[in-house]
């Protein structure tokens, strides 16, 4: 069931010269006549449920103002929204991959600017929160964070109530800096969100980029990753949690673009109900520059119930032989029963066996997004979607063994 | 009181070509305080017997009766046998990831007594078991059983039996591949638990080395699905002598 490759000794090298001959590399614009309306066949949206979209993939008006942003900034950290003519939108080097990308780009009037001066160092978070009103008329947002050199910083966008939110999203963190970025989709049931986020990890820089998805019916986050000088390093970090007809779906793409990078993804899902629907998609990329980089990314899904699709799927392309080390590995599994069985037969309920495996499995990655005023509220959002449907997890019981 | 009493049970697994008996009708009493060994060759269902009793959900039971103080065992899910008072120490314990050892032992014991234990008191507990089981301080903190070597496994078993103080112990080869000066410990662990009133053993094994240190009131020889022979310790020292080879023989 799991898939352990260590590509480094096996590696296909990629065409000499400059040119990126990547599929997972596909070229920008930020015309929008330049991305065709997806029709689902192809390779980017073809796990996506188009119909949902309310009309963010095609054509849909994105002038829609049902929502609010409200922030709440420590002493020092600025945040402020600038007319797109003055802003420095683009400063990670975003260009618009996909057609909802593009018509945020062409849509906003403005940028909200988050910025953490140089040298900056706090430990409360900043946190900015989008609340929807409603979601029949669409919104677009455009968020640029920038940490500024040698500052440290966590930065928390939290996503709540009903929306058709679509939004490009710009980190920047510059040299010798280290952000914590935590986007929480914590969404109304009847929410559509499609973000496209896009990093630059300057040099010596660390990111640690953590997506918490639980809410909304289609929450589609693609996330880039590149490196603006040596040495920077990102941890992507995801928590999700698919219920009953829910699509929940992360797309990443590490772009190692220069040497002595570091990357490492862990996502972990749990999915519990019919038609809940996650996808994992992995890309990583390591250029002709990229040498002596690290990379390694891991999924792990734990399927709940019946009736849930879990798709994973993990790419590597190596253009250069000289690197540290690369791997990954994903793995989508149900409830062990002789887990279950060890814990029941020290006296713990099913149901408490169940939620303490759960709980298990997602420790130690809310152990390693390790920020304190996110701790206790990711261990109840856990355990929030768990006794959501505590009676469906078990009406399923194996073997007609009685139900404590 | 600790009456563990198995009658006539019969057992058997789904395999590919249907159901297979494994049990084909198994007796025994441990009475109030007793320690029982059931020695027997591989694949005589000794493991089965085992889960069986701890309500396993692989294994079918298809007769018989197992009662605990005259409680139907076979009639409660594997929790509830559990709260009855029964303890299953397993040959290969399973890992639990991210569950941590102190948050394992004390939802166990909260289940068992039904009432949180006292934080004080708990903690001195649980680090006096795990002391005793020449356990690091630390190990509260690992996740259960995850990276655990096979020793520590079997120690971390017995901390559990010293620490949820079950009626009856089913002890499913505990003794196997552990090295002397774990064996010596675990069975240390055992002794201490007989020591306390009213506590039954039923020590399931394969040799004979354990029984040098923890002394059982009866040996029963098991092979083929059922008990081929009961008899005191002297039972254990012919099998030390001769092997299965006679029991085998005389079954077929």
């Amino acid at each position: 069931m799991t898939v352990l490759d260590s590509v480094k000794d096996s590696l296909e090298m990629g065409p000499s010269g400059d040119r990126i001959e990547s599929h997972l590399h596909p070229e920008g614009s930020f015309d929008v006549e330049d991305h065709a309306v997806p029709t689902g066949r192809e390779e980017i949206w073809r796990f996506t449920p188009l119909r949902r979209l309310k009309g963010l993939h095609s054509d849909a008006p994105l002038d829609g103002d049902a929502f609010k942003v409200e922030l709440d900034l420590p002493e020092g950290v600025t945040g402020a929204s600038v007319p797109v003519s003055d802003s420095q939108r683009g400063a990670s080097g975003l260009v618009p991959t996909d057609r909802v990308s593009a018509r945020v780009w062409e849509a906003a009037t403005s940028v909200l600017e988050l910025t953490v001066p140089d040298d900056y160092v706090g430990d409360r978070a900043a946190t900015v929160r989008v609340v929807g009103t409603g979601v029949d008329v669409a919104s677009a947002g455009h968020l640029l964070v920038r940490a500024g050199k040698h500052s440290r910083s966590t930065v928390v966008v939290d996503y709540s109530g009903s929306a058709t939110w679509a939004e490009n999203l710009e980190i920047v963190v510059e040299d010798g800096a280290e952000l914590t970025f935590v986007a929480v989709h914590g969404w109304a049931d009847d929410a559509v969100h499609v973000v496209n986020q896009h990093a630059s990890v300057g040099r010596d820089a660390t990111l640690k980029h953590v997506a918490v998805t639980f809410g909304g019916d289609v929450v589609r986050s693609d996330t880039s990753v590149e490196y603006a000088g040596p040495g920077g390093s990102a941890e992507l970090l995801g928590l999700y949690f698919a219920d009953e007809g829910q699509h929940i779906e992360h797309r990443l793409f590490v772009d190692h673009t220069a040497p002595k990078t570091k990357s490492h993804v862990v996502y972990k899902g749990a999915l519990q109900g019919e038609g809940a629907h996650t996808v994992w998609i992995g890309n990583v990329l390591i250029r002709k520059v990229a040498e002596g980089i690290e990379t390694y990314e891991e999924n792990r899904n734990l399927v709940l119930t019946d009736g849930c699709q879990a798709d994973s799927v993990p790419n590597l392309e190596i253009e250069t032989g000289e690197i540290e080390g690369a791997g990954h590995a994903s793995a989508t599994g149900r409830f062990d029963d002789e887990q279950l069985f060890y814990l029941r037969s020290r006296g713990v309920s099913e149901t408490e066996a169940r939620r303490l495996v759960v709980h298990g499995f997602f420790n130690d990655l809310i152990r390693k997004i390790d920020v304190p005023e996110l701790e206790a509220k990711l261990t109840e959002t856990v355990e929030a979607e768990l006794s959501k449907n505590m009676s469906v997890l078990t009406g399923a019981t194996e073997n007609g063994v009685p139900t404590a | 009181m600790s009456k563990l009493e198995i009658k006539d049970l019969r057992v058997s697994v789904d395999t590919e070509d249907g159901a297979k008996e494994i049990l084909k009708g198994v007796t025994l009493t441990i009475g109030d305080g007793e320690t029982h060994a059931i020695m027997g060759p591989n694949g005589s269902g000794k493991s089965t017997l085992a889960y069986s009793i701890a309500g396993h959900p692989k294994y079918t039971i298809t007769g018989g009766t197992v009662t605990l103080d005259g409680d139907d065992l076979l009639s409660m899910t594997v929790d509830e046998r559990a709260r009855a008072g029964l303890f299953l120490a397993m040959q290969y314990p399973v890992e639990v990831p991210g569950v941590s050892v102190a948050n394992f032992l004390r939802t166990a014991k909260t289940a068992i007594d039904g009432e949180a234990p006292k934080l004080r008191t708990w903690v001195k507990e649980v680090n006096g078991a795990m002391e005793k089981m020449n356990l690091d301080p630390t190990f509260s903190q690992r996740s259960v059983n995850e990276g655990f070597s096979g020793g520590e496994k079997k120690r971390h078993e017995m901390a559990q039996l010293a620490l949820l103080d079950p009626k009856v112990a089913v002890l499913d080869e505990t003794d196997s591949g552990l090295d002397i000066d774990a064996l010596k410990i675990v069975s240390e662990g055992i002794n201490t638990f007989r020591e306390r009133e009213n506590k039954g053993v039923l020590l399931i094994t394969h040799y004979t080395r354990i029984l040098r240190y923890v002394k059982p009131d009866r040996v029963h020889v098991f092979v083929d699905g059922r008990v081929a022979e009961s008899g005191g310790p002297e039972l254990a020292e012919e099998l030390e002598a001769n092997g299965y080879d006679r029991f085998v023989r005389a079954s077929v």
